[in-house]
C-alpha cells in the first residue's frame, strides 16, 4: 500500500521560497504565471495487510504528528 | 544550581552553552545525551542549545521533537523548571508544543548571522529580572529560520500575557520593521510560556556572555536564572 502526503503552506503564509521561483519563471518568459507556492511531497510505503480505510487513518496521524506543522501548513492524504 | 546541555545530533552551540554554564558562571553543568531517557529531576535549568540538529531535515526541530529525551524534557516543564531553547532549541520548542507558533524561512531566504539590537519587553521573568525593562542590548543571530509566525489569537494572547520577552529594535528600541533582520511577526526574537519557566529565542546570549568575547550583554540573562534560583 501506497500513500502520498502532499503539505502545503496555509493561505496567507507568506512563502519566499515559492516568490523566489516565481521570479525567475518570469525571468524565462512564462508571464501568464499569477502565483507560485512551493511545498512537499512524501511517498510513504506501507506494509501488505492493512486496510484502505486503516491505511488513510494511520497516514493521517504521521502527517499531523510530523510530517506537517499544521500551525503552518496543511495537507492531504492519497492513498493509492 | 545544576544545569544541562541537551546535545542532538547536530547541536553545535552546546559546547558554547556548556561553557557559559560551567566556566563563566561556575555552575554544576552536565551533557544529556538526546537518546538518553534518563530522570532530569536532578537538573534546575536545562538548555536546548543552537545547531543543526538532524540537518534541519523536515523542518528546524522537527526531528528532535521525537527523540527521547523529549518526553523526559515535556515532564520536567510541567514541573516548573527551567528550561531554554536557544537558536535550533527555540525552533525544538515549538515544534514540540512547549511554546507556541513556528520559526518559518527568514525573509530574505538568507541565512544571517550578525549582531542585532533587542530591546527586552519584559524584565519580570526568572530570565531577563537583570536587565532593565526597555532596556536595548545587543546579542548575535546566526539562522537560516528565524521567522516567528503565529495566528492574530496566538500573538494576542502573547501580547495581553507579557510573554515577549525580547524585541528586534534599533540601538534607540526602537521596534521597527527597518530593525527586523527575518521577517518575525511583532519583531519577535524571544517569548516564554504562560508560567514563565520556558524561554525559547533565536539570538546566541551564550555568544556574549564573557569579556573575552567582547560583548557581555548576553551574561545577565545566566545571572538572572542563577540569582532567581531558590
Amino acid at each position: 500500500m501506497k500513500a502520498k502526503v502532499y503539505v502545503t503552506l496555509k493561505n496567507g503564509i507568506l512563502d519566499p521560497q515559492g516568490k523566489a521561483v516565481q521570479h525567475s519563471l518570469e525571468t524565462m518568459e512564462f508571464p501568464e504565471i499569477l502565483d507560485v507556492r512551493q511545498g512537499k511531497v512524501f511517498e510513504v510505503t506501507m506494509k501488505d495487510g492493512i486496510s484502505k480505510a486503516e491505511a488513510e487513518k494511520r497516514v493521517t496521524s504521521m502527517a499531523e504528528q510530523l510530517l506537517a506543522n499544521t500551525v503552518m501548513e496543511n495537507f492531504r492524504v492519497e492513498i493509492e | 544550581m545544576r544545569f544541562g546541555v541537551v546535545v542532538f545530533p547536530g547541536s553545535n552551540c552546546d559546547h558554547d552553552c556548556y561553557h557559559i554554564a560551567s566556566h563563566v558562571m561556575g555552575m554544576e553543568t552536565e551533557f544529556i545525551w538526546h537518546k538518553d531517557s534518563a530522570d532530569l529531576s536532578r537538573f534546575d535549568c536545562i538548555i536546548l542549545p543552537g545547531g543543526f540538529s538532524y540537518g534541519d531535515y523536515l523542518r528546524p526541530g522537527a526531528i528532535s521533537t521525537h527523540s527521547p529525551i523529549m518526553k523526559e524534557i515535556k515532564t520536567y516543564a510541567e514541573s516548573g523548571r527551567l528550561l531554554i531553547g536557544i537558536c535550533n532549541g527555540f525552533q525544538v520548542l515549538v515544534e514540540a508544543g512547549l511554546l507556541p507558533g513556528v520559526l518559518m524561512r527568514n525573509r530574505t531566504l538568507k541565512f544571517i548571522c550578525r549582531d542585532v539590537y533587542l530591546k527586552v519587553e519584559n524584565n519580570d521573568t526568572p530570565f531577563t529580572s537583570e536587565y532593565s525593562k526597555a532596556e536595548v542590548i545587543k546579542v548575535p543571530i546566526a539562522h537560516h529560520d528565524g521567522n516567528y509566525f503565529a495566528d492574530d489569537e496566538t500573538l494576542k494572547s502573547l501580547k495581553d500575557n507579557d510573554q515577549i520577552l525580547f524585541s528586534y529594535s534599533t540601538s534607540e528600541g526602537e521596534t521597527s520593521v527597518e530593525a527586523n533582520p527575518n521577517g518575525s511577526a511583532l519583531n519577535i526574537a524571544g517569548i516564554c510560556n504562560k508560567e514563565r519557566n520556558v524561554l525559547g529565542m533565536m539570538p546566541h546570549p551564550e555568544r556574549c556572555a564573557e569579556d573575552i568575547l567582547g560583548n557581555e550583554d548576553g551574561k545577565r540573562l545566566f545571572e538572572s536564572i542563577i540569582k532567581n534560583f531558590k
